[in-house]
C-alpha cells in the first residue's frame, strides 16, 4: 500500500479552525515546592514561570528564547502536558488541555510531537530505528497493517532525508545529527500539527546543525507544521523564526515577530542579549554591559524581575510588575522604561 | 623565537582495532603575548592537540612524533617531574568545566594559595594577598570574602572566572583554554570572553583558545588553525581566514553558520559526516563531503600549501581563491 494511503488512515481533526490560533497559554505559572520543614512559614518555591501568556498561530516557528534558568523548557514542558501549571489554562485548537483525563487527552497527544535535546538519550538503544518509528503510529492508529505501518515509516524516513535502509539499525550506529534526525521522523510519525523542539541543535556540531535545521525548516513548509522551537542561541532564531518571546526569569518581557525583533529590539534585556552574540568579525569582544546575575527563582526581585541589573530602572521598576504593552508594531513590550520613553530604542 | 613551537606532532591511541592517529603531523607556532585559535569539530583532534602541549594525554595515548618547544626547551623529552614545574606554572590551563579544575571539597581561597605556594617560595599571607588581587581582576564582587566560599557556592559563570584567576597566579606566559565558554550562556560568554581578552593583553599572555565557534575564534585570536581528521587544513591570520575562507571545509564551516546568511533560506550544510579516525579515508581526508573534489583529491594527501602566509591544504587552493574553481 502505498504512504499517502496509510497517512489518510489517520483523520484530521474535524473541528479545526484554520483562523483560530493554534496553542494559546494564558496567564499561566508554574511553581515547584522543594518541600521544606512543616514548621517553616514560607515554604520555599521556585517560581520557575509567572503570568505568561502567548499564542502560538498555525504554520508559525514561534521561538522561545532566553538564558539557562528562564523558564522555557518548563514552558514548553506545559504545553506538552508533561508538567501540571500551578495556574493558568493552555488551549489546543480552541480546546483547554490542561487537566483533561489520560483518555480525553488521547487525540491531542497524537497532534501535538516533541523532540529532545539529546539524541543520545531520547532514543531507546535497545530497540531497531523501525521499532522506535513504528510505537507511536500503532499506538495511535491501532486498525493500520504491518504493509501500511512499513509504507509510513519509508515514506517519514526519506521526507527527514534519512536511508529507510537504516530501520534494523540501532541507535549507537548512528551520528549526532543521524540521530536527531530519527527523533524528528518519530515526531512525524503520526502526522501531528504541532511540534514542540526543545534545544534540538545544541548539541551538534555546526555543520550538522545546519542539516537537521534544514530538515525541520523544509518539514514544516511541506506538512504544514506548527512548530515551537525552544532555544538560547538568537542566530537560531533569527534564521528559523517566525515570531519570538524572549524570556528572563520566569517572565516574558518581549514578544515580536523575528525581523522586527532583530531590528528594532526595544525591552533593555532584548539588546543586551542581541548585542552579545558573537558574530564572524574582526571586532574585538566586549563586555555586554550586564552586571550582576540571573537572580535565584526561589526569591524573585520585587516589581520588574530584571530591574536590578538593567541599565534605565527606576523607583518604578522596584516597586511595579511592568504589563506586557502593545506597541505600533504589534510588538509586546513588558518595560515601564519603553512605555514611559525614557530611552528612545537604539539610542 | 616562538613563545611555543609545535612541530609534526602525531598523537597515537592504541587500541584492540589497531592503532588510531588522533593527530598525525600537525604545526603551529604561538609567539609571545600572541593569542591563537584552534578550531575544529567534534573528533577533529583539537582537544588531543591542547592535552598533547600540556602532556596529560590519557593512556594508552601516546605522542608519537615531533616535537613541542616552549621556552627553548621540548616539553617531549621533560620527565614527569620536570613537566610540573612547567604545567600550571608558565603554562596554565582552562577547560569547559570549571569544577574539572576546581576541587569540590576545597575552598576558593585554599586552592588558590595551595597553587602559589607550590610553585613560589612564599608566606601564606603573600600568598592570600596574590589570591584575592587575582579575584579581583576577574571581576569576582568582594573578593577577600569570596576567598571563604566554596565552589558549589557560585554560578557557573564565577566558576569560570575564578578558574581564570587560578590560571593567572603563577604569572603563566601561555595560558591554554579547551572550549572555555561553551557550557555558559551567551551574555556570560561575552563577559568572561572579553574579560580574558583583556587580562592576556595587560599581562602579555599567550593564549590558545580551542572552540568549535569561528564566530568566537574571530573576535578573540590573532592567528587560527582550522583541523579536520588529525590534520590542519587551514590556518592564517584570523581576519585573513574568516573573510576570506580557502578551503572548502572551513568555507562550509562559515556558511553553515546560521545569522549570517538569508534568515529562513535553506542554510549551507556539509553533507556527510566527520569521518571516525578508524576510517580516514584516503588522500585528502574531506574529499567524500567535498564540493570541489577532483580525481586527484582520492589519490594522495595535498600538502600544506603556503599561499602568502595563509597556509591551505587542498590541491585547488589557487584556483578557489581566486574564484576559478567551479
Amino acid at each position: 500500500m502505498s504512504g499517502e494511503a496509510a497517512a489518510m488512515a489517520i483523520p484530521p481533526h474535524p473541528a479545526s479552525d484554520p483562523a483560530r490560533p493554534l496553542v494559546e497559554v494564558r496567564g499561566v505559572v508554574k511553581h515547584f515546592d522543594l518541600g521544606g520543614h512543616f514548621l517553616q512559614r514560607e515554604r520555599p518555591t521556585v517560581k520557575a514561570i509567572n503570568d505568561v501568556s502567548l499564542t502560538v498561530r498555525r504554520g508559525e516557528a514561534f521561538c522561545l528564547v532566553g538564558e539557562s534558568g528562564c523558564g522555557k523548557s518548563t514552558l514548553a514542558r506545559i504545553v506538552m502536558g508533561l508538567l501540571t501549571p500551578t495556574a493558568g489554562e493552555i488551549h489546543f485548537d480552541g480546546t483547554r488541555i490542561d487537566g483533561l483525563r489520560h483518555k480525553a487527552r488521547m487525540p491531542f497527544h497524537r497532534r501535538m510531537q516533541m523532540i529532545f535535546q539529546n539524541p543520545y538519550a531520547s532514543l531507546n538503544p535497545r530497540r531497531t530505528v523501525q521499532q522506535t518509528l513504528e510505537e507511536p503510529l500503532r499506538f495511535h492508529s491501532p486498525a493500520l497493517s504491518d504493509a501500511e505501518v512499513k509504507a509510513k515509516v519509508e515514506q517519514v524516513m526519506v521526507s527527514v532525508g534519512n536511508d529507510p535502509s537504516w530501520g534494523n539499525r540501532y541507535p549507537h550506529e548512528f551520528s549526532g545529527g543521524q540521530r536527531q534526525r530519527i527523533s524528528i521522523a518519530r515526531a512525524l510519525m503520526v502526522d501531528p500539527d504541532f511540534v514542540v523542539a526543545d534545544e534540538p541543535i545544541s548539541a551538534l556540531d555546526v555543520s550538522i546543525q545546519a542539516q537537521v535545521l534544514n530538515v525541520m525548516m523544509d518539514t514544516r513548509e511541506k506538512l504544514d507544521l506548527t512548530y515551537l522551537f525552544i532555544t538560547h542561541d538568537l542566530s537560531v532564531v533569527r534564521h528559523f523564526g517566525t515570531r519570538v518571546g524572549v524570556m528572563y526569569l520566569g517572565t516574558v518581557c518581549e514578544l515580536a515577530d523575528t525581523a522586527t525583533l532583530f531590528e528594532n529590539p526595544r525591552h533593555p534585556y532584548t539588546r543586551i542579549l542581541l548585542s552579545a552574540i558573537p558574530r564572524v568579525s574582526t571586532e574585538e569582544m566586549q563586555p555586554p554591559g550586564l552586571p550582576g546575575e540571573v537572580p535565584s527563582a526561589m526569591n524573585l526581585p520585587s516589581g520588574c524581575v530584571f530591574h536590578d541589573r538593567c541599565p534605565l530602572a527606576n523607583a518604578r521598576c522596584s516597586a511595579e510588575v511592568p504589563k506586557p504593552l502593545p506597541q505600533a508594531d504589534g510588538t509586546l513590550v513588558a518595560c515601564h522604561a519603553v512605555e514611559e520613553g525614557r530611552e528612545t530604542p537604539g539610542g | 623565537m616562538a613563545l611555543l613551537d609545535v612541530h609534526d606532532l602525531v598523537v597515537e591511541f592504541p587500541t584492540r582495532h589497531g592503532t588510531l592517529t588522533a593527530l598525525n603531523g600537525i604545526s603551529f607556532a604561538v609567539d609571545k603575548g600572541e593569542r591563537l585559535g584552534i578550531v575544529g569539530e567534534s573528533g577533529a583532534g583539537k582537544s588531543v592537540a591542547a592535552f598533547a602541549v600540556l602532556n596529560l594525554l590519557t593512556r594508552p595515548g601516546r605522542i608519537a612524533g615531533g616535537s613541542i618547544v616552549f621556552e627553548g626547551r621540548d616539553l617531549t623529552t621533560l620527565s614527569r617531574a620536570q613537566m610540573r614545574g612547567v604545567r600550571g606554572n608558565r603554562i596554565s590551563m582552562i577547560f569547559q568545566d570549571p569544577m574539572m579544575t576546581l576541587n569540590p571539597v576545597l575552598t576558593i581561597g585554599t586552592q588558590m594559595v595551595e597553587t602559589l605556594k607550590a610553585h613560589r617560595d612564599i608566606s601564606d599571607a603573600e600568598a592570600k594577598r596574590i589570591a584575592i588581587q587575582r579575584l579581583g581582576e576577574v571581576k569576582i564582587p568582594s573578593p577577600d570574602k569570596r576567598m571563604a566560599s566554596y565552589p558549589h557556592e557560585l554560578s557557573g559563570g564565577m566558576r569560570q572566572r575564578v578558574v581564570i584567576a587560578i590560571a593567572l597566579l603563577t604569572e603563566p606566559s601561555l595560558i591554554v583554554a579547551d572550549e572555555p565558554t561553551t557550557a555558559l550562556d551567551v551574555t556570560i560568554q561575552a563577559e568572561i570572553m572579553s574579560l580574558m581578552l583583556a587580562l592576556c593583553k595587560s599581562h602579555g599572555v599567550g593564549l590558545i583558545l580551542i572552540t568549535h565557534d569561528l564566530a568566537v575564534v574571530s573576535q578573540v585570536t590573532q592567528r587560527v588553525v582550522v583541523l579536520y581528521a588529525g590534520r590542519v587544513v587551514e590556518s592564517g591570520r584570523t581576519d585573513r581566514v574568516v573573510h576570506n575562507p580557502v578551503h572548502p571545509y572551513t568555507r562550509g564551516l562559515l556558511a553553515a553558520l546560521p545569522g549570517e546568511g538569508e534568515p529562513g533560506a535553506r542554510l549551507n550544510q556539509i553533507r556527510g559526516n566527520m569521518p571516525s579516525l578508524n576510517a580516514i579515508p584516503s588522500g585528502c581526508p574531506f574529499n567524500p563531503r567535498c564540493d570541489h573534489v577532483l580525481d586527484d583529491c582520492r589519490a594522495a594527501l595535498p600538502p600544506l600549501d603556503d599561499l602568502d602566509g595563509h597556509l591551505v591544504r587542498c590541491i585547488r587552493a589557487r584556483e578557489l581563491m581566486t574564484g576559478r574553481a567551479a
